[in-house]
């Protein structure tokens, strides 16, 4: 049951009724965090904050999934380096261990005057702080011929979970010299490095069981990120099978058709066998639905992540427009440690240091070479800017490179338990 | 939990009694090389991500050194009878966390046998009833960093650190896990203090801890030594 502070106060006799019992007495004192989305950011906000408050906030985490696919490692999934169970988390110790109460359901409704988030399922949250952290919805039409409808004949697998299983599948089920195509996301997206992670293991996989297979990259960019060293790394281990098309070959205006099973580009019909789609992104759609949008992303101070619409909403990770860091889940969990913080700090006082941020993203580009790319971040008046970063160098040595990827191997471990405990 | 550890131990015990009969110390040093990244052995020989190996042999294991903070396991075990000798350190040295189960040694294990009697003749020479007994030949051991005394010794903020901490924690778990990337929970602050001083100098290579540390204050840095070395490790 949910008591709100208006029939606390208000009503005499069942005030008295409350009064004898304890334990709604401390919830009706508690100051009350709902936090929206149980992903990167979001799940170590809730963390967090329940973490280091003591008991002083309650905190309800609204996520419709009880298992959560990290998008993390789900493209070493494809290539064979990890199971899926090894992917998936669930919010147990989150409500065990930490007293997070954990809906399953989805949030469909901000009424920010009221304060209050409305769930699917009808119930209403109220909150003294609301978090979102959404992740990304994609934009219908970015991509002719596919839209949210088609994304079982033509996956994205960029929200993983089944998505990324059936992708796997209709690669394992390409014919022999079949061709796989991606039609890769403009910017901004999540995961700069994500697709050409992505198209590295595909290949990995492809080289294991149907060697001679193709792949074709159909890119909008006419460039991307870690480009030289996935470039490099294609070279070296997949050469002659990967085609990357940029905007000067027609990359920019590719369409889909998926009952025929093709990609069009520049006029060009190409007959693919699996085709998988990565459309332009914007915020989870609670963002617009709570009105804190500007375009397509929801616009939030470094200094404490609120939101510049609304100063008792926080926004996270991918959902946001900040700055310089990257779409990432390095980034949303390093944005929630500084947006808990705030939170704490504006609900009961607790002492707040300025917020600091950094980010490495790691990939994989074959068995044991693995590259990586990061830096540290500081919150300005006007955004969160960088400070300072590095990147893996091509032709670097087979022992670097190995290390590299068991060192993301360690960093998988430990960010999945700062999320879930 | 007790009666797990005792089986454990009795369980394990397949060391060989001649360990450190057949073999050469000076072929051992090399060895150890391995083990100096966290343990010191000699004179001056403190406190460091493990005890100081002086005096190994002969004692009961989880005592010995003063202010180290043992594994639980591992203090059960000393009291369920473990005394380290040839035969004991030797099955410990092939599969630390098969024969002490939670061990906070974050060693895989040394598979080779016959590294495994080198490295025990040398450490031998260590303790008081080896046929050397004296250990004054060591050098002193080289800090790896040459930072001065209110550096090194600096009172930092546990409170300020554990803010640091969260942007350790993303990669480094707090449980003890070693995958990779290496557990930092209960370091002696003074080690803390020199590896990071080594990232922020550039001694060190990895970039992401060169950029990590290379903004950090040295106060920052105390605060976070100060904040790990009071993680207690409930291993
Ligand atoms: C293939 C791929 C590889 C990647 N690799 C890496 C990597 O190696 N390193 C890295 O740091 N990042 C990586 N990322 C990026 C990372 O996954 C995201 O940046 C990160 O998950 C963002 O966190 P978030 O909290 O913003 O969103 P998410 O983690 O997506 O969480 C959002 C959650 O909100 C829930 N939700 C959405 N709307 C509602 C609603 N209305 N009500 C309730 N719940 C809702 C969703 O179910 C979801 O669980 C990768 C991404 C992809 C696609």
């Amino acid at each position: 049951m949910i008591l709100n502070r208006r029939t606390f106060i208000g009503t005499g006799a069942a005030a008295a009724a409350i009064l004898s019992s304890p334990m709604v007495i401390a919830s009706g004192h508690a100051k009350r965090v709902v936090v929206v989305g149980g992903g990167a950011g979001g799940a170590t906000a809730a963390r967090y904050i329940a973490k280091d408050s003591d008991g002083e906030i309650d905190v309800t985490l609204v996520e419709p999934t009880r298992q959560y696919y990290t998008c993390f490692f789900s493209n070493l999934y494809i290539g064979g380096f990890r199971d899926i169970s090894s992917i998936g988390h669930s919010y147990g110790a989150l409500a065990s261990e930490y007293g997070i109460n954990v809906v399953h359901d989805w949030a469909i409704g901000v009424d920010r005057d009221a304060k209050s988030v409305t769930l699917a399922g009808g119930a209403v949250l109220p909150y003294d702080r609301l978090i979102l952290s959404p992740g990304i919805d994609f934009i219908d039409g970015s991509v002719e011929g596919w839209d949210i409808s088609k994304q079982n004949k033509m996956p994205h697998a960029y929200k993983a979970g089944s998505q990324t299983e059936l992708l796997k599948a209709q690669i394992e089920a390409m014919p022999e010299g079949g061709v796989y195509a991606m039609v890769a996301p403009p910017n901004p997206y999540r995961c700069p490095p994500g697709p050409y992670e992505r198209i590295s293991m595909v290949a990995h996989l492809l080289k294991g069981i149907n060697p001679t297979a193709k792949i074709l990259v159909v890119d909008p960019k006419p460039k991307f990120s870690k480009m030289a060293l996935f470039t490099e790394g294609w070279d070296n281990h997949y050469g002659g099978m990967i085609d990357w098309l940029g905007p000067d070959m027609g990359g920019q205006s590719a369409s889909v058709n998926t009952d025929a099973m093709t990609v069009t580009i520049d006029g060009v019909e190409e007959k693919v066998d699996v085709c998988n789609v990565i459309p332009a992104q914007k915020a989870g759609k609670i963002c617009e639905i709570a009105g804190i949008n500007e375009g397509n992303w929801a616009p939030v101070t470094g200094h404490t992540m609120q939101s510049r619409m609304d100063e008792n909403i926080h926004v996270l990770g991918d959902a946001t427009n900040q700055g310089d860091m990257p779409k990432s889940g390095f980034s949303a969990n390093s944005q929630a440690k500084v947006a808990a913080m705030a939170v704490r700090g504006e609900l009961t006082g607790s002492k707040v240091f300025p917020a600091r941020f950094s980010n490495t993203c790691w990939s994989l580009i074959d068995t044991d070479d693995g590259v990586k790319v990061g830096a540290t971040y500081e919150a300005t008046d006007e955004k969160i800017a960088k400070v300072d970063g590095f990147i893996s160098q091509t032709g670097e040595d087979a022992a670097l490179r190995k290390a590299t990827y068991e060192e993301s191997v360690g960093w998988y471990a430990g960010i999945t338990a700062d999320m879930f405990g | 939990m007790f009666g797990r550890c005792v089986l454990a131990v009795f369980l394990f015990a397949a060391g060989n009694a001649q360990a450190c009969v057949d073999g050469e110390a000076l072929l051992g040093e090399a060895v150890y090389g391995e083990c100096s990244s966290c343990h010191d052995v000699g004179p001056g020989a403190r406190n460091r991500i493990g005890p100081p190996l002086n005096g190994i042999f002969g004692r009961t294991a989880a005592t010995g050194s003063e202010r180290y903070r043992y594994s639980m396991p591992l203090i059960r075990a000393g009291e369920a009878g473990l005394v380290w000798n040839c035969e004991t350190l030797d099955a410990y040295l092939a599969d630390p966390r098969s024969f002490v189960e939670g061990t906070k040694m974050n060693y895989p294990g040394l598979r080779d046998y016959g590294d495994r009697v080198d490295l025990l003749a040398y450490l031998k020479q260590f303790s008081k009833d080896s046929k050397h007994g004296e250990i004054d030949h060591m050098p002193e051991p080289q800090l790896e960093v040459d930072l001065p005394p209110e550096i090194l010794g600096m009172e930092g903020d546990p409170e300020y650190g554990e803010y640091l901490s969260s942007e350790c924690v993303t990669c480094h778990g707090r449980d003890g896990g070693n995958e990779g990337i290496p557990s930092i929970a209960s370091w002696p602050s003074e080690d803390f203090i020199i590896v990071m001083h080594a990232y922020k100098l550039k001694i060190r290579s990895n970039p992401v801890m060169q950029l990590v540390a290379g903004r950090l204050s040295d106060e920052e840095i105390a605060g976070l030594a100060a904040f790990f070395e009071s993680i207690k490790m409930d291993y």
